[in-house]
């Protein structure tokens, strides 16, 4: 009886089965069947519909390439704009012989080795059937010789192009980078964005700086044009539109004419300046010096500009506001003042002699201070007007190495700046977490000595000091520094203002300040170690200099600038604010090699403070040679 | 042994039929292939390394007896998850906006692949287990054996496998028995929930829906592969451009034309009448596929069989529809004709449990 009801069920459970499986075959062959009756609708009803978009009249889907949006400067002054012209293009799978082709082609327009060369290097990077430029800007001349024996070279043809031109050059280079062809490892950041179809038609896009950087709001909305064509491709008629939609233009906080002074007051050394409106870290000058042609990179940068521009000596393609690494040297003796105050291990008033030197208890090792015999009885008022090297040793060994750390880092030293750039470097404030990760060593009395007058293990970046220095003009209260200040929607022609809040608060009683403020500004007038730097200014102004070794001295060894070559001299520092009670404006300058910052350093400070508060162009900007005579041996 | 015996002995194992069928379909992609690749033998060559090395381990699965075929389910479905949670860790690996990779040192791996085996085998096994008591209990139980791994590869996101193996997996539950009353709900549930399924979705799966309705909107991106597909079976009309003639494909206007698109390229170059006559292979192969479930001797190996079946179909008919216009484009590859490595050993892999269980139930039942 079980049996047979378990064998009955076993019938029932197979005959249901049965019948699912049969459900299952009609509906494969209900899918089988949709898709027939699909292709016959496509193949046989629309078959001829479809026949004419393939064979006849094929329909092309053009983009239209959006304009790229200008970048203006905080008076409107244009940096970046876009210029039509007529280029000479190759599409290589489309040529029989591509040298015979080039050569036949150099006989009706002008084209030079390093437009060969430049064509090779593209031809490489990219695919046969794309279109490759081998000369850009041609001449009307050029475009009409060329157009009469058009019909002698298939797949070469003549296209109206915008270009990209950066008026001020070399001048801005560093900051507003250029753009470039669009290369693979573009394509594939373009896809994961899936903004691919959005860069159909496109060839350039930003490729450093604010081009970059701002690659979103620039480039805009690409058009489409649907156009029948005919067999041989040429268009016989539009059928439908959408209009591109035009990049936004950029405003930046920069000023032009004043970053031109600044570039300018630099003459032949190089080196860096940023200048920061303290009360909103707005940046108003940013140059890195020298530059270099951005227009050579847009087109394609040939092999020998390449390697010259990037064998320099000079090395003009090292962004150094951005990247450019450096001990801050005496410029930090401020912010340690502060940190003394703040941890209570100095008051304003008290006093320590300076022989001269500073040793470590239980140690001969002498660390010496910059001028021999020292500075006598020193406070700390006089420690920032003279820079005494002693001082900072003893304080620096007092508040221990986690305290700097901890009191420094505030002001945003060893971090980023988050500036509105890629590629920025963090510089270096050691601690001992630091040195045991990466030398696998523990931090030593004596590495903390040297850390207090921004030598040792430490580095800045000139765009670090400057946000610190103008975090310290505005009382502790600090921006990150940025580049743009509006948004100009390029279609309904809005400003959406960029607002920037406060990113760190460093607590500065206002006593402390108050000390600090003075003492910088006693810096910068007879006495101090700028002592010309305020002279017949009609504003105060605040300073600090400061010298970055780049050739170490042995112990007992005198540091003679006239003897050392040119580029194995100290670099020069100076940071500013000014005017210094209500601060407008806040700089850090670097010279390299310059030798000593009051006097190679502070006069460049000097005119962009004269230009920003008082309009004051100088008359002839006189260029400061890198002499080898003597250069003062003070820090 | 003689050389006769010998083969034999190879071929035991193997369903002719089923393998005759497979054959041909590996002949239309060798042949699409060469015209789709420009009158270039990278792609054939390359694809028939692809159909070499499937057919060695379809082999090996065929002559596995039906135990083990069952021994592995939990292995690879446990295996599965694992891989699809390394996914989630810092060893995954995104591109276009997705994580779906893993990375294992010598390669990056897709785990959602082995999952179109691992999901219906796993709870093909449950059942089996379970046949005797099946109650609602079981069906919940199977079934979040499917969700899990389903919902993982959805968050990548893939939603295109997902659904497909959500598919394999539902298969296995009809053949299962689950009530009628049952699926009826979840239809109406399905439909309920259409609009917030909607709202959940990532903005480019929402755009490929939007496109299938309206391709023009967006002629420049994906919806230029619709367009660009339609144009080329169309244009193919009853007789097709012949071999080697499809203008869509020779001059560059079809994207993805060895994988995703191939049956573009072969619609446009072979018309209505190739398409037929593609469709009465496959169509053969899913027949095959169905007798062989129907003769199956186990609860498992029928709904394997059943499943494995069905979403084969299932595959070709996304596919056709994606190329032909009547389905978003999901990034399903043209079972056994699409050019890729992957894909075809999945498929293989596939049909050697297919011919395992075919050509060993007679053991079973002695």
């Amino acid at each position: 009886m079980n049996n047979r009801i378990e064998l009955k069920n076993h019938q029932q459970e197979m005959f249901n089965f049965r019948l699912r499986l049969f459900i299952g075959i009609g509906f494969a062959l209900l899918l089988l069947g949709v898709l027939l009756g699909r292709f016959v609708y496509l193949q046989v009803m629309r078959h001829s519909y479809y026949h004419t978009l393939a064979e006849k009249n094929r329909i092309s889907i053009m983009p239209i390439v959006p304009n790229r949006g200008l970048i203006l400067d905080r008076n409107g002054v244009v940096l970046a704009h876009n210029f039509s012209g007529y280029t000479l293009e190759i599409t290589p799978s489309k040529v029989k012989n591509l040298q015979t082709t080039i050569d036949e082609l150099a006989k009706i327009v002008d084209i030079e080795p390093r437009d060969r060369k430049r064509f090779k290097k593209l031809q490489a990077e990219s695919h046969d059937f794309e279109t490759l430029m081998i000369r850009s800007r041609l001449s009307d001349e050029e475009v009409a010789r060329f157009a009469a024996q058009q019909y002698r070279f298939p797949g070469v043809e003549i296209k109206a192009r915008l270009f990209r031109d950066y008026p001020y050059s070399d001048k801005t280079a560093h900051l507003l980078g250029y753009i470039g062809r669009i290369n693979q490892a573009d394509q594939d950041k373009l896809e994961e964005k899936d903004e691919e179809a959005n860069y159909r038609g496109t060839d350039y896009i930003g490729k450093t700086g604010l081009e970059q950087y701002y690659e979103d709001e620039l480039h805009g909305k690409t058009g489409i044009e649907q156009v029948e064509v005919d067999s041989a491709g040429r268009a016989v008629r539009i059928l439908s539109r959408t209009p591109p939609v035009s990049g936004n233009t950029l405003i930046l906080s920069i000023d032009a004419k004043l970053q031109e002074i600044a570039e300018q007051s630099f003459g032949n050394y190089r080196g860096a300046l940023v200048a920061i409106d303290p009360a909103s870290g707005e940046v108003l000058a940013f140059v890195s010096k020298p530059g270099y042609d951005p227009s050579l990179f847009v087109d394609g940068i040939d092999a020998d500009s390449w390697k010259e521009l990037n064998e320099s000596l000079d090395h003009p393609l090292n962004n150094r506001v951005l990247r450019g690494q450096y001990p801050s040297g005496s410029t930090i003796k401020p912010f340690m003042a502060l940190a003394g105050l703040y941890y209570k291990v100095r008051s304003p008033t008290q006093t320590i002699s300076d022989p001269g030197y500073f040793t470590l208890p239980g140690n001969s090792h002498h660390y010496r201070d910059w001028k021999p015999g020292g500075h006598g009885m020193v406070d700390m008022f006089k420690s920032i007007v003279v820079s005494c090297d002693t001082y900072y040793y003893g304080l620096a060994t007092e508040l221990g190495i986690d305290r700097i750390f901890s009191y420094l880092s505030g002001f945003g030293f060893g971090k980023k700046t988050g500036i509105d750039l890629d590629g920025e470097t963090s510089g270096l404030l050691p601690s001992q977490e630091w040195k045991q990760k990466h030398f696998k060593q523990k931090w030593y009395a004596g590495d903390t000595v040297s850390v207090g007058i921004g030598q040792g293990y430490s580095l800045v970046t000139p765009l670090q000091l400057a946000m610190a220095t103008a975090t310290l003009a505005n009382g502790g209260i600090g921006y990150h520094p940025h580049l743009l200040m509006e948004v100009k929607n390029s279609s309904t022609g809005q400003i959406r203002k960029l607002e920037n809040s406060p990113a760190f608060d460093v607590k500065i009683d206002p006593e402390s300040l108050d000390l600090v403020k003075r003492a910088m500004q006693a810096v910068t007038q007879p006495g101090g170690t700028a002592a010309q730097a305020s002279a017949g200014a009609p504003y105060t102004i605040a300073g600090k200099t400061g010298t970055a070794q780049v050739v170490g001295m042995k112990q007992g060894e005198k540091y003679d600038a006239s003897k050392l070559d040119e580029r194995h001299r100290d670099h020069a520092w100076f940071i500013a604010f000014a005017p210094v009670d209500k601060p407008r404006i806040a700089i850090a300058v670097l010279v390299e090699n310059g030798g000593h910052g009051g006097g190679t350093a502070a006069p460049i400070a000097r005119r962009v403070m004269d230009y920003y508060l008082l309009g004051k162009v100088p008359d002839a900007v006189k260029v400061a040679e890198p002499a080898a005579s003597a250069v003062p041996v003070v820090d | 042994m003689t050389r006769r015996q010998f083969l034999q002995r190879i071929t035991a194992h193997l369903d002719r039929p089923l393998l005759a069928g497979m054959m041909l379909l590996m002949a239309v992609s060798l042949l699409t292939l060469y015209s789709a690749g420009d009158h270039s033998m990278d792609r054939v060559m390359a694809q028939g390394l692809n159909i070499l090395v499937a057919l060695v381990c379809m082999w090996i699965v065929a002559n596995l007896p039906l135990h083990y075929l069952m021994r592995t389910a939990v292995p690879i479905y446990v295996l599965g998850m694992l891989l699809l949670l390394g996914v989630l860790t810092p060893l995954g690996v995104s591109s276009h906006g997705a994580k779906r990779w893993l990375n294992i040192g010598v390669a990056t791996i897709q785990p959602s692949e082995l999952m179109k085996i691992g999901v219906p085998l796993m709870m093909a096994w449950y059942f089996e287990k379970h046949e005797a008591t099946l109650r609602m209990k079981n069906y919940i139980v199977a079934a979040m054996l499917l969700l899990m791994p389903v919902g993982l590869i959805a968050k990548q996101p893939d939603l295109g496998t997902a659904l497909l193996i959500s598919a394999s997996g539902f298969y296995v539950l009809f053949l299962a028995g689950l009530s009628w009353r049952v699926m009826g709900g979840l239809f109406i549930a399905a439909v309920a929930s259409a609009p917030v399924m909607w709202k959940m979705m990532h903005e480019y799966q929402r755009h490929r829906i939007e496109m299938l309705f309206d391709p023009s909107q967006d002629a420049l991106g994906k919806g230029y592969h619709t367009i660009q597909g339609m144009i080329a079976v169309g244009s193919g009309g009853i007789l097709g451009k012949g071999y080697l003639n499809g203008t869509q494909t020779h001059l560059d206007f079809l994207p993805e034309r060895t994988t995703d698109f191939i049956f573009a390229v072969y619609s446009e170059e072979f018309g209505l009448v190739g398409n037929l006559i593609l469709l009465a292979i496959y169509f053969f192969v899913i027949w095959r596929g169905f007798v062989i479930t129907a003769n199956a001797s186990t609860y498992f190996t029928r709904l394997m069989a059943g499943s494995i079946t069905l979403t084969f179909a299932t595959y070709a008919f996304v596919n056709m529809g994606m190329v032909s216009g009547i389905l978003p484009i999901v990034g399903v590859p043209l079972p056994l004709v699409s050019y890729g490595g992957t894909s075809m050993l999945t498929l293989l892999l596939g049909f050697g449990m297919l011919m395992s269980i075919q050509t060993h139930k007679k053991l079973v039942k002695t």
